[in-house]
């Protein structure tokens, strides 16, 4: 079974955010990029299924410039067999999932992390289905193969599911796909660096959305101390300024 | 907890010095510290108990012997990619770089260095696993600073030889399974031999009681007629410049290891001082935690540069042992200063073990005093510099 693991490239969880361009763009200055979470446990996953026997090759695959190649580096690190880099900075979910069609068309199972952390639009993986006309399963919590038969698992409202699945499948995954993301180890950074990562021209491919702008959520007002005997402060406050009364 | 936030303090752009396979390594080894060391560190010390358990995953995840080549099980990385190991596990405790220094820079580094092609296939893959845990034996109880005075000796008996003496401060002394020794022949001439566990008149009582390290585990050797098979001596060296290359390559991880505690603890600090307020203002505005913070920035700084230039003198194969004693023992000094004042900085709350500054100033204190003590550091130096050899 071959796997396919999307990549998605996506600022450090803990980074500050600002816009630049007006508000329609994010202002990547100084940020550190990771592997989107999703994505890294789907990864993680892969890799256990080629450890326990039944996978022969692992790709990802990432629609990028090559500045998001330390990120694909890592992926092989990780475990992945070689990786595939669209050269080309998407502009929304369905240019990502028309470039990844360009090469997703020789594996049995696709993994995509539900959503990416950068901007959350859940699109890609039905997307990428669509797009190959083939079935996808959506909420992923568990990938097995028994007897060469690809089994997923979906939680649902007061249980879980068992599905069989037949291939070319796209699995949209979530969080319990692997228990914690597989961290590098040594021999596995040094052996990434033989590991083929191929660069591919774009297709072309329409964009059918843009930013419009970007909003900051509000920033909290300071917080205000009313001393304990003055209840009435208290609720004067939450009528005239918090108007919540 | 305040670790979990960790911001790893780069002043000076130091990162840009790195390659993306630097960085990878550097971060891996501290999301493994911050999943599988922080959360159990403090007990540990408090405990006074080696994680025993994590001897594997250090192994697992290739923290040892990273520059061995990979036909004996290493990683074949670079000098900075030991030393990025060193400081991220250091970040951690001292007790977990002490493993990894001593793993790979005193054992696996001697056998892959001086040893038979049969003495590297036999121990090194086990050693880089973790399977096998590994002890250098060179100071004695009686010779510390002054390691050619060594008693440990032993005699050619025709199909072995016999080992007599003691060796002290021995790092995972009672859990190895191979040890490194250095004694001398009936020449006089220091020698390196392994010596396994089991073999009979060896022992290796445990030193108790530590107010350091106590997360790592300390012992004697003791060495009572051992009967050493012949193959198990290190053909490639004769004399103190062995264990000295050992040395020169344990110090080199500490120079490195302990910007890691340093940073811990500036880190710390730096966002305690920010979130506590005194006199309506956080306690980071005030002058004297300013001046507390920046000297600690500065020296920080200062010891990454001079860590990251000796690596990449080491990959050239241009270090010298002056260069390395002056990295290890600046950085050391700064490290266990800049512990001391982030401590001050947390006043009461610096005490407990909520926080790493106690446990790594006590710790600090042992790496300030092994691998060449701070003093013998300034002679080496010194000597290097004026020709004049001041040991004597």
């Amino acid at each position: 079974m071959k796997i396919l693991v999307l990549i998605s490239n996506v600022p450090d969880t803990t980074t500050k955010i600002r816009f630049k361009s007006d508000n329609t763009a994010f202002d990547d200055a100084g940020v550190q990029w990771i592997i989107n979470p999703w994505d890294e446990l789907a990864l993680t996953r892969a890799v256990e299924l080629k450890e326990t026997g039944g996978v022969s090759l692992i790709t990802v695959a990432n629609v990028g410039n090559a500045s998001t190649e330390p990120t694909l580096r890592k992926a092989l690190a990780v475990g992945a067999d070689d990786a595939i880099r669209i050269d080309v900075e998407a502009r929304d979910a369905f240019e990502v999932a028309t470039q990844l069609a360009s090469v997703a068309k020789d594996y049995d199972l696709i993994m995509a992390g539900i959503e990416a952390s950068d901007y959350n639009g859940s699109a890609v993986g039905g997307m990428l289905a669509e797009l190959l006309d083939i079935a996808s399963v959506s909420s992923v919590s568990g990938i097995n193969i028994e007897n060469g038969q690809l089994l997923f698992n979906r939680e649902i409202d007061g249980g879980s599911q068992v599905l069989s699945v037949t291939t070319p499948v796209v699995a949209i995954v979530q969080k319990g796909i692997a228990k914690e993301p597989r961290i590098p180890a040594m021999r596995g950074i040094m052996m990434a660096r033989k590991k083929e990562l191929k660069v591919t021209a774009p297709v072309s491919a329409e964009d059918r959305t843009s930013f419009v702008r970007f909003e900051l959520p509000p920033k909290k007002a300071a917080c205000k101390m009313v001393a304990e005997d003055n209840a009435k402060e208290l609720v004067r406050l939450l009528h005239e300024e918090a108007k919540v009364l | 907890m305040a670790t979990a936030q960790y911001h790893h303090p780069d002043y000076f752009c130091v990162d840009e010095l790195l390659t993306e396979e630097h960085k990878l390594i550097r971060n891996s080894v501290r999301e493994w510290v911050n999943r599988r060391v922080k959360p159990i560190i403090d007990e540990a010390c408090q405990k006074h108990e080696f994680p025993g358990h994590l001897m594997k995953e250090l192994g697992e995840i290739g923290a040892f012997g990273s520059y061995i080549p990979e036909k004996y099980g290493g990683a074949g990385l670079d000098q900075i990619s030991y030393g990025l190991i060193m400081q991220e596990l250091e970040r951690g405790d001292s007790a977990l770089r002490s493993a990894a220094s001593v793993q790979s820079s005193l054992v696996m580094y001697p056998i892959y260095q001086f040893g038979t092609e049969e003495q590297r296939v036999k121990y090194l893959p086990a050693l880089a696993k973790g399977e096998l845990v590994g002890a250098f034996g060179l100071t004695e109880p009686d010779h510390g600073s002054d390691p050619g005075s060594m008693k440990t000796r032993f005699e050619d008996k025709g199909d072995h030889f016999l080992l007599n003496g003691a060796k002290m401060w021995i790092t995972n002394a009672a859990i190895a399974d191979v040890c490194v020794v250095w004694a001398k022949d009936e020449h006089k001439v220091v020698r390196g031999l392994i010596v396994e566990k089991g073999m009979p008149g060896f022992s290796a009582p445990e030193t108790l009681n530590k107010w350091s390290l106590r997360a790592s585990i300390t012992g004697e050797l003791v060495f009572d007629n051992v009967k050493v098979p012949k193959e198990n001596i290190l053909p490639n060296v004769h004399g103190l410049k062995g264990p000295l290359m050992c040395l020169n390559s344990a110090r080199y991880g500490i120079a490195w290891g302990v910007i890691g505690a340093a940073c811990d603890c500036y880190d710390t600090a730096l966002r305690y001082a920010l979130e506590r307020k005194q006199f309506d203002k956080p306690i980071a505005g005030f002058q004297l935690t300013q001046k507390k913070l920046a000297e600690m920035i500065t020296e920080i700084t200062k010891a990454q540069l001079l860590a990251w230039r000796l690596g990449t003198l080491r990959n050239e194969d241009r270090a010298t042992p002056g260069q390395i004693s002056m990295t290890k023992r600046n950085n050391v000094e700064i490290a266990l200063k800049i512990a001391r004042d982030s401590r001050q900085i947390l006043g009461a709350m610096g005490i407990t073990g909520d926080f790493p500054m106690m446990r790594h100033m006590m710790n600090l204190e042992s790496v300030i005093t092994y691998e060449g003590t701070h003093d013998i550091h300034l002679l080496i130096t010194g000597m290097d510099i004026t020709g004049i050899n001041a040991f004597l």
